[in-house]
């Protein structure tokens, strides 16, 4: 975040209030611009009328929450019945966000563990390695996935010359393609905070540990991983709260039938939906969700602070 | 000594390579069960390697290592029945103190309930009965060493392993903890075996101690003994303070030698194997063994000019230049009688020797 503000120093002189306040104006400013002012237009747009192709009309309504869960018929008079199209892609997106999240944690996990434990001046070159496909455009690297996938791509070409299969793999327009996707975009974000928190681990302790009987399993599940928490849950919060919202993955690898809720809110703006007050809901209730999950999270992180 | 004592840990040979550094020279020494053994050297000596190879944590390069008779070179840490106080402790922050001292009971196929027994007796051992429920990191250095002492002897171990357990302590606790330590170790009857590179920690607390140097073992025996009688020049040096000096040899007689030092001050102590005469050799004498006199004695004496009288407490420090020789350090300690033989800077003076007070070293 922008601004190098002054923490609470113990002598707290006036002119030390001021200038710490005029120091952190300019955060203040880029937060207030750029976080908190969107979000109220959301939340404004979400509960005003939709113009057609686009815009909206100021005139408050509930109707992009209604639209959301219910369903009133072609012609908007029949009675309301909960309906699970939107449901469902938020359901869909959930679960794939969140073995997005396993999977990259079990593969992340030892990869972290790998670097951390590797010699001090070969470190810096492994976490170069990981972090070299990001040098790369997101939208590129996601349509090179499609590509590798598809039915006449290498992958299904080298499994069909060594016959491992005789007809090729539908992958592209699955859940399957969706899934490795998101997996593949946001990997490095498990690997580097968890990688941060294993290499500040005292290894001392694993010795301690071993000393006293532990078998290397008990002593990463009982020693090791209460360590290293911290770097696991941001691991896990940086995966999935991006891999919930992503469009780029299920867009491009999944089709129309794998959709997720970044897909469904793309389409009401840039699309051809053109509804930005059903946009503006779908996002409210994907932050809500993302925000207690997030609550969970920090809630749990400070109950096992107290314990501490 | 009580050579009929068991031998708890038995170093067969030992020696510990890292690519084409030896850490290790080919060290064999026998460790007797219930005994208070101290591997002593400066850092890089390889006392602590040796430690880690007894715990488990360093492969064994070439030779063996054996437990009440049996190898144990090829057991992972966590099946060596020994356990360890590590230096900086390595405390589990995530568990309580009584957590953390049950942990091996626990670990070692104990209930819940009965690592929870053992620990708290063991915190009781230590005095620390009141903490168990606090977390390491709200104790104090010296009760986190406590707790570590505590959960390494809480599994009864055949053998105690110590690297370097109290050097974070300051010099009041690290003295109190030595005394604790001692009472323990003869308390619990456990064989310990303690690295340290501070050479009066050694002498206080250890049976036998094992001086290493350069990955080398030096020489191995009693306080008194390796204090009393060096076996070489790095012995001589590194415990105590001492003067070394360079003699040639005159004479040697009836288990005597006579010999002269720079100057050409006469000397004669008892002859040791390996000297001949004409040879250039080294002798080392304690400075609290010479005594500063305005008068010359019948038995060894030199005479010199004194330079300086160092304050140091306990004792006073003389410095004297020989007549045309080396400088020689003389302590006197620091009470009446003693205070009356100290002799102005600037003045005359005669060091005598207590009979057996100078050594003479092969090397």
């Amino acid at each position: 975040m922008a601004g190098g503000a002054v923490s609470g120093g113990s002598v707290a002189s006036d002119t030390y209030k001021q200038v710490r306040h005029w120091l952190l104006m300019p955060s203040w400013l880029v937060l207030g611009l750029f976080v908190f002012a969107p979000v109220c237009v959301m939340v404004i747009y979400s509960f005003l009328t939709k113009e057609f192709r686009g815009g909206v009309i100021w005139e408050p309504t509930l109707a992009a929450y209604d639209q959301f869960f219910f369903d009133r018929g072609l012609f908007g008079d029949s009675d309301p019945v909960l309906q699970w199209t939107y449901i469902e892609i938020f359901w869909r997106s959930i679960w794939q966000a969140g073995l997005a999240t396993f999977l990259s944690l079990v593969i992340g996990f030892p990869t972290a563990y790998f670097i951390a434990t590797r010699p001090e001046k070969t470190r810096a070159l492994w976490v170069f390695l990981v972090t070299i496909p990001y040098w790369v455009n997101l939208l590129i690297r996601t349509v090179s996935m499609k590509f590798l996938l598809r039915d006449e791509g290498p992958m299904n070409d080298a499994l069909l010359s060594i016959g491992l299969i005789g007809e090729p793999l539908q992958i592209v327009n699955t859940n399957l393609a969706v899934q490795l996707g998101l997996f593949y975009s946001y990997l490095p974000f498990m690997v580097l905070p968890i990688y941060a928190s294993v290499e500040r681990y005292n290894f001392a302790m694993s010795e301690a540990a071993a000393d006293l009987y532990a078998t290397k399993w008990t002593t990463l599940r009982r020693i090791v991983l209460p360590a290293v928490k911290p770097g696991v849950i941001a691991g896990c919060v940086l995966v999935f709260v991006p891999s919930l919202g992503a469009f780029l993955a299920p867009d491009l690898l999944g089709g129309a039938k794998n959709f997720m809720i970044g897909s469904l809110i793309e389409d009401q703006f840039k699309g051809n939906a053109g509804n930005w007050p059903f946009g503006a809901a779908a996002s409210m209730i994907l932050l809500s969700m993302v925000l207690v999950v997030l609550i969970l999270f920090a809630r749990q992180q400070r109950r096992a602070e107290a314990a501490t | 000594m009580n050579d009929t004592a068991e031998i708890a840990v038995d170093v067969r040979g030992a020696i510990k390579r890292y690519g084409d550094f030896t850490a290790l020279q080919r060290i064999s020494l026998g460790i007797r069960d219930n005994e208070f053994f101290t591997l002593l050297g400066p850092s890089g000596c390889g006392k602590t390697t040796l430690l880690r190879m007894i715990a488990g944590f360093e492969d064994v390069t070439e030779g063996g290592i054996y437990l009440f008779g049996d190898e144990i070179k090829t057991l992972p840490p966590h099946k060596r029945p020994v356990n360890t106080v590590f230096q900086n402790y390595a405390l589990f922050p995530h568990m309580t103190v009584l957590e953390n001292v049950g942990f091996g009971v626990e670990m070692k196929g104990g209930s819940r309930e009965d690592a929870a027994k053992r620990a708290g007796e063991m915190l009781e051992l230590v005095q620390l009965s009141q903490f168990a429920k606090r977390k390491p990191a709200q104790l104090s250095g010296g009760q986190q060493q406590r707790v570590a002492l505590a959960r390494a002897l809480a599994p009864s171990p055949k053998v105690l392993l110590l690297d370097e357990p109290l050097s974070a302590l300051d010099l009041k606790l690290r003295k109190a903890m030595q005394v604790e330590l001692k009472h323990i170790q003869r308390e619990t009857g456990i064989t310990f075996i303690f690295v340290t590179h501070d050479q009066e920690e050694a002498l206080t607390m250890s049976d036998r101690i094992a001086v290493m140097s350069a990955g080398e073992l030096q020489q191995l025996g009693a306080p008194r003994e390796i204090y009393e009688h060096p076996r070489n020049m790095f012995v001589a040096d590194f415990i105590g303070d001492t003067n070394l000096l360079e003699v040639s040899v005159d004479k040697i007689e009836g288990g005597r030698v006579q010999c002269h030092i720079g100057g050409g001050h006469q000397l004669i102590c008892d002859a040791i194997e390996g000297v001949n005469i004409g040879a250039k050799v080294h002798l080392s004498v304690r400075p609290e063994r010479l005594v500063l006199s305005d008068q010359e004695s019948d038995g060894n004496s030199l005479r010199g000019t004194v330079t300086e009288n160092i304050y140091i407490g306990r004792d006073i420090s003389t410095m004297l230049d020989l007549e045309d020789g080396p400088k020689i350090t003389v302590r006197t300690s620091n009470t009446v009688r003693g205070s009356k033989r100290l002799i102005q800077p600037g003045s005359p003076a005669f060091v005598n020797m207590e009979a057996g007070a100078a050594r003479l070293l092969v090397d």
